[in-house]
């Protein structure tokens, strides 16, 4: 489950880890208030105003902006919120912006340069365990520092057994180049990183950047944060931070029927048993010279119910111009399947768009017999390849 | 010969009386699977679907020889459920729960790697030797006795696999269900290791998905390993989004390593005859097979 950056900054700063302070402003006079309140508690004279969505880039969009007294405080946040933000990571039509943050300004001059960091806490999937990702590239696309200088991104791995050792904190700030007053500060705050990343059950901490204050402090500007969707049953107090409005409407209804749906922008639907199968039927859709329009996954128990919901959250994409039905029926029974389609079928009347479904498995040749002799505009298949064939037949 | 599981293996159920695990443990008996009992914490004692009911693993250990286990405990205790078997000496852990929390999968791999163990999963269909064992919850009938061997990330995508192998008149040795967790016991290259290396096995297929390293090394193992038995491939998702989790907590594109685009194009280089059809597995298992 994604955060937003303020969200993330709570949690961060609830283990102790150093963050740029801010308040979150609904509206440009919220916003005014928040940015004199910020000024009494942090003496900042400046403030940066950052809208919150869930998307990489803002800075790009002109999502960020920084405003040197109230007046243009106002005016930023007046003309932040309620924006279309479009970055490098939205879709083309941007995403919405219903609120900013308002934060304190961390980049006042002072005895020393300031310099950014890169620092991110994720798992590494080849050996098992958490490791902390980092560079002296603070500040910039880490994929491109990736491509680019390769040699300047560190690992550093982390023994599940003893958690983050001292000498490897100490590691970090020096390969960072640290020294004196900032060194100390980046071991403390790498350990409070790494901390708040086990204690919070996250799956991926990314701090870019991280920040040496002209005074010395090590803090994190921003911070994206994702929790492990798996663990939120033990992490009540993340699991109300969704925010429903960051996600596809379609999408929310969907797992609330309990069915795994990813909107895609193509013009086959697909309901399929299990992920692998539904991926590999969205592959095949594309070989059959069309494109999938969705991945679902209507699990275990495909019954009429649960057909039926598949059906309706598919309808609603009005792209939509084929469906395609795949189960390979196991457990689940071919003909109970069909007698669901049949049933969802007459139940919401007519379906304007053509039906092909394949049916395999355990009674799978009852099943084709039972969507024949339905007189639904249906079409069987047994095949995998009989099933493609079908669908290039219709696209034509 | 086969991997993994045989007619000999004294299976046990953790999550026994479960009704995941009391509806599959009915269909693996069915099937002639040597289920020897099972574990459920507070029904010690008891006997269930005609086996007995254990408290702890190690009894179970004890009292009926179990060397397998297969683990139906919810998620929250399936982490516990994988070190409590490996700790009691249990040599092939099967784990079929989904949603168990990355961290906790963490600790438990960490637990069991100097363990004398091999854990299978989680969030996997299982394992099966037709006409011996089906430690899992695949559907029995499809797979017919053989010498093809399958490994895969997918349930039902394992299924469809065997079916169109069984449809060419071919039939399957063991299939392994590795799981689509971003933390799994058995790779795809130690999976596709233990069946290149079964004497048994003439052909494997490997059906991997989008995200991770894992098929680019075993295509690396295979490659360096100099086998002449034939491996088919196909790698689901090149129609998938990049930074979207396809159903499979693992199955996700994060960079341009992890497409299925690249992972294929390493397969190929490897020496795998990989198929861009889904619909074309059992095919390609015929054809390498008649050369």
């Amino acid at each position: 489950m994604n955060l937003h950056e303020y969200q993330g900054k709570e949690i961060l700063a609830s283990f102790g880890v150093r963050i740029q302070r801010g308040i979150v402003a609904h509206n440009a006079k919220e916003a005014v208030a928040a940015a004199k309140q910020l000024t009494v508690e942090t003496g900042t004279g400046w403030h940066v105003i950052k809208a919150q969505v869930h998307a990489g880039g803002r800075g790009k969009g002109g999502g960020v902006k920084l405003a040197k007294n109230l007046n243009e405080v106002e005016e930023i946040a007046g003309s932040i919120i309620g924006m279309n933000l479009i970055t490098p990571q939205t879709s083309a039509a941007g995403k919405k912006v219903h609120q900013v943050l308002v934060a304190e300004d961390v980049y006042y001059p002072g005895e020393t340069e300031t310099s950014e960091f890169y620092m991110s806490v994720l798992l590494n999937r080849s050996t098992g365990r958490n490791m902390i990702m980092y560079s002296t590239e603070g500040g910039m696309d880490i994929e491109e520092v990736a491509e680019k200088t390769p040699h300047l991104i560190y690992t550093e791995e982390i023994d599940p057994g003893t958690g983050l050792l001292a000498f490897q904190a100490r590691k970090i700030a020096f390969n960072l180049g640290l020294s004196g007053t900032a060194f100390k500060e980046m071991t403390k705050f790498v350990a409070a990183l790494y901390t708040a990343y086990v204690e919070s059950d996250s799956s991926m901490f990314e701090i870019n950047p991280v920040l040496k204050t002209s005074d010395n402090k090590i803090m994190a500007v921003d911070a994206k944060v994702s929790i492990d969707d798996n663990a939120l049953y033990r992490r009540k107090q993340y699991a109300e931070m969704r925010d429903l409005r960051e996600e596809n409407p379609i999408e929310v209804e969907a797992g609330a029927l309990g069915l795994n749906y990813v909107d895609l922008e193509g013009n086959v639907g697909c309901m399929v048993n299990g992920a692998g199968l539904a991926m590999a039927t969205m592959d095949l859709i594309k070989q059959a010279g069309g494109e999938p329009a969705n991945f679902l996954d209507v699990g275990g128990t495909a019954d009429a119910a649960r057909v039926e919901a598949a059906f309706k959250i598919i309808l609603k994409d009005p792209e939509v111009k084929a469906i395609l039905i795949n189960i390979f029926g196991g457990i689940v029974r071919c003909d109970r399947v069909a007698q669901g389609v049949i049933d969802a079928y007459k139940n919401m009347g007519t379906i304007n768009v053509p039906i092909i479904v394949r049916l395999q498995g355990t009674n799978a040749d009852i099943a084709k017999e039972l969507i024949d002799n339905s007189g639904l505009d249906v079409q069987s298949a047994v095949q995998f390849q009989e099933a493609a064939d079908k669908v290039k037949q219709v696209l034509a | 010969m086969s991997v993994l599981v045989n007619k000999d293996s004294k299976i046990i159920v953790q999550g026994f009386t479960g009704s995941e695990g009391t509806f599959h443990a009915e269909q693996m008996i069915e099937y002639g699977t040597n289920v020897v009992g099972g574990v459920t914490p507070g029904k010690g004692g008891q006997e269930h679907l005609g086996r007995p009911v254990f408290n702890t693993v190690l009894e179970a250990v004890e009292k009926v020889g179990a060397d397998t286990t297969i683990i139906f405990v919810p998620p929250a205790f399936a982490a516990d459920a994988i070190m409590e078997a490996a700790n009691a000496g249990i040599k092939v852990i099967i784990t079929i729960t989904e949603g168990i929390p990355v961290a906790d999968m963490v600790k438990a791999a960490d637990y069991i790697k100097d363990k004398d163990c091999r854990l299978v999963g989680p969030n996997c269909p299982g394992v099966i030797t037709p006409g011996e064992a089906k430690v899992g919850i695949m559907p029995g009938f499809v797979f017919k006795k053989g010498t093809v061997g399958i490994v895969s990330k997918s349930g039902t995508l394992t299924y469809e696999a065997a079916d169109q192998v069984v449809r060419q008149g071919l039939g399957i040795t063991t299939a392994i269900g590795i799981g689509g967790d971003p933390i799994i016991g058995t790779t795809t290259k130690e999976a596709v290791e233990l069946l290149i290396n079964d004497p048994e096995t003439e052909c494997v297929v490997m059906i991997g998905e989008i995200g991770g390293q894992l098929e680019a090394d075993a295509a690396q193992w295979y490659k360096n390993s100099g086998s002449k038995k034939p491996i088919v491939g196909f790698i689901a998702g090149e129609t998938a989004p990049a930074g979207r989790t396809m159903g499979h907590a693992g199955a996700i594109v994060g960079g341009s390593d992890d497409t299925a685009q690249a992972k294929k194009r390493i397969m190929r280089e490897c020496g795998i005859h990989v198929v861009d059809s889904p619909a074309e597995i059992g095919l390609k298992v015929k054809e390498v097979m008649s050369k």
